[in-house]
C-alpha cells in the first residue's frame, strides 16, 4: 500500500524538479489574480466618500502588509521544523522566503507612508502599528544578515531559526496593535466576525491583489529555493547529473 | 463599468496621483526586479557548476 503522505519531496533531490514543474502554474495564477485585482481596484471600484481617490493605495497596502506577516509565520514554521527535525529542505525554505517577506514589509511601510502623508499629514508616526511593522522588517533583515554572517550553512540555519522563532511574537502584536493601543492607524479592513464595511467591488479587488501577492510569493520562494539547492548541494551526484548542469 | 471618464482623470487620481502611483509603481518595480535578480542568481550558479564539472572531466 502506498503511504498517504509521501516524504519523498522532503529531499532536495526530488523537490527540485517538482518545484520546477509547479512554477509556471503559479506564474499563471499570479498574472490572472493580478490583472483581475488591478482592473477592479484601479478602473472599476468607485471612489471613497472620505478619502477620495487616495484610498486606492489600500489595494496594494493591505495585500503587502498581510503577506509580510503571513510570510514571516511560514518562514518561522519552516525554520522551526528545520531546527527540530534537522531536515535540510525546511531550512532552505525558510532562507528562500526571507527576502520576499522583507520586500513586502518594505512595501507595506512605503505604501503606508505614501498613504499617511495625504490623509494624516505625516509620512511616519511612532505608533504601535507602524513601529511593530518596522520591527518586522528589521527581523527579516536580521535573519538574512545573521545567516549571511555564518559560513557553515547548518549552523547558519540553526542561528537563523532561533531568531525567526523568537520574532514570531511580533506578528500578533502587529495584528492586534490597532485594538490594544490608541493609534493613528485605522482598524482592521477585513474582519472575519463582522459584516464587511467596504463596498463589494473594493473588497473583492483587495482580496484578488492579496491572492496575486500570495501566488507571486510562492513563485519567488520556489525560484529561490531551487537556486539555494544548487548552491548548497553543488558537490552531490544529483546536481551533477541535472540536464541543465550537464547537457 | 469603468469608473473614469478620461485617461487624464485616471492618471490624476483626483489630485492623489503622486501618492497612488508612487505606491503602485514601487510595488510593480519590486515585483519585476525580484524575479530578474533570481534569474541572474540561477544562471550564475549554473555557470559555475558547469565550469567546475568541466574541470573535473578534464582531470579524469
Amino acid at each position: 500500500m502506498r503511504p498517504l503522505i509521501t516524504w519523498k519531496y522532503a529531499s532536495p533531490q526530488h523537490f527540485y524538479p517538482l518545484a520546477g514543474k509547479l512554477i509556471p502554474w503559479f506564474v499563471a495564477l499570479t498574472l490572472i489574480f493580478g490583472a483581475w485585482g488591478l482592473w477592479l481596484g484601479l478602473l472599476v471600484a468607485p471612489t471613497d466618500a472620505q478619502q477620495g481617490e487616495g484610498y486606492r493605495i489600500i489595494f496594494v497596502h493591505v495585500a503587502a502588509s498581510w503577506m509580510s506577516m503571513f510570510l514571516y509565520v511560514v518562514m518561522a514554521f519552516w525554520a522551526g521544523v528545520g531546527l527540530g527535525f534537522n531536515t535540510r529542505l525546511s531550512s532552505m525554505m525558510a532562507s528562500a522566503i526571507a527576502p520576499t517577506g522583507a520586500m513586502f514589509a518594505f512595501l507595506s511601510l512605503w505604501t503606508g507612508a505614501l498613504w499617511g502623508k495625504p490623509m494624516w499629514g505625516t509620512w511616519w508616526v511612532w505608533d504601535a502599528r507602524l513601529t511593530s511593522e518596522l520591527i518586522l522588517f528589521f527581523l527579516y533583515l536580521g535573519f538574512i544578515a545573521l545567516q549571511a554572517a555564518i559560513d557553515d550553512p547548518r549552523r547558519a540555519d540553526k542561528a537563523g531559526a532561533i531568531l525567526a522563532l523568537v520574532g514570531v511574537i511580533n506578528v500578533p502584536i502587529i495584528y492586534f496593535s490597532v485594538m490594544w493601543w490608541n493609534t493613528l492607524h485605522q482598524g482592521a479592513s477585513v474582519s472575519l466576525t463582522k459584516a464587511p464595511s467596504m463596498a463589494r467591488t473594493m473588497l473583492l479587488g483587495m482580496l484578488l491583489v492579496a491572492l496575486c501577492f500570495w501566488m507571486y510569493s510562492i513563485v519567488m520562494t520556489l525560484l529561490r529555493v531551487r537556486a539555494i539547492m544548487l548552491e548548497r548541494e553543488r558537490h552531490t551526484e544529483w546536481v551533477a547529473n541535472l540536464k541543465e548542469v550537464r547537457p | 463599468m469603468i469608473y473614469w471618464n478620461s485617461v487624464g482623470e485616471f492618471f490624476a487620481m483626483g489630485g492623489y496621483g503622486f501618492y497612488v502611483w508612487g505606491s503602485f509603481g514601487a510595488c510593480a518595480a519590486a515585483l519585476i526586479v525580484e524575479p530578474l535578480l533570481l534569474a541572474k542568481r540561477r544562471s550564475e550558479v549554473l555557470r559555475s557548476l558547469q565550469r567546475e564539472l568541466s574541470i573535473k572531466d578534464d582531470l579524469q
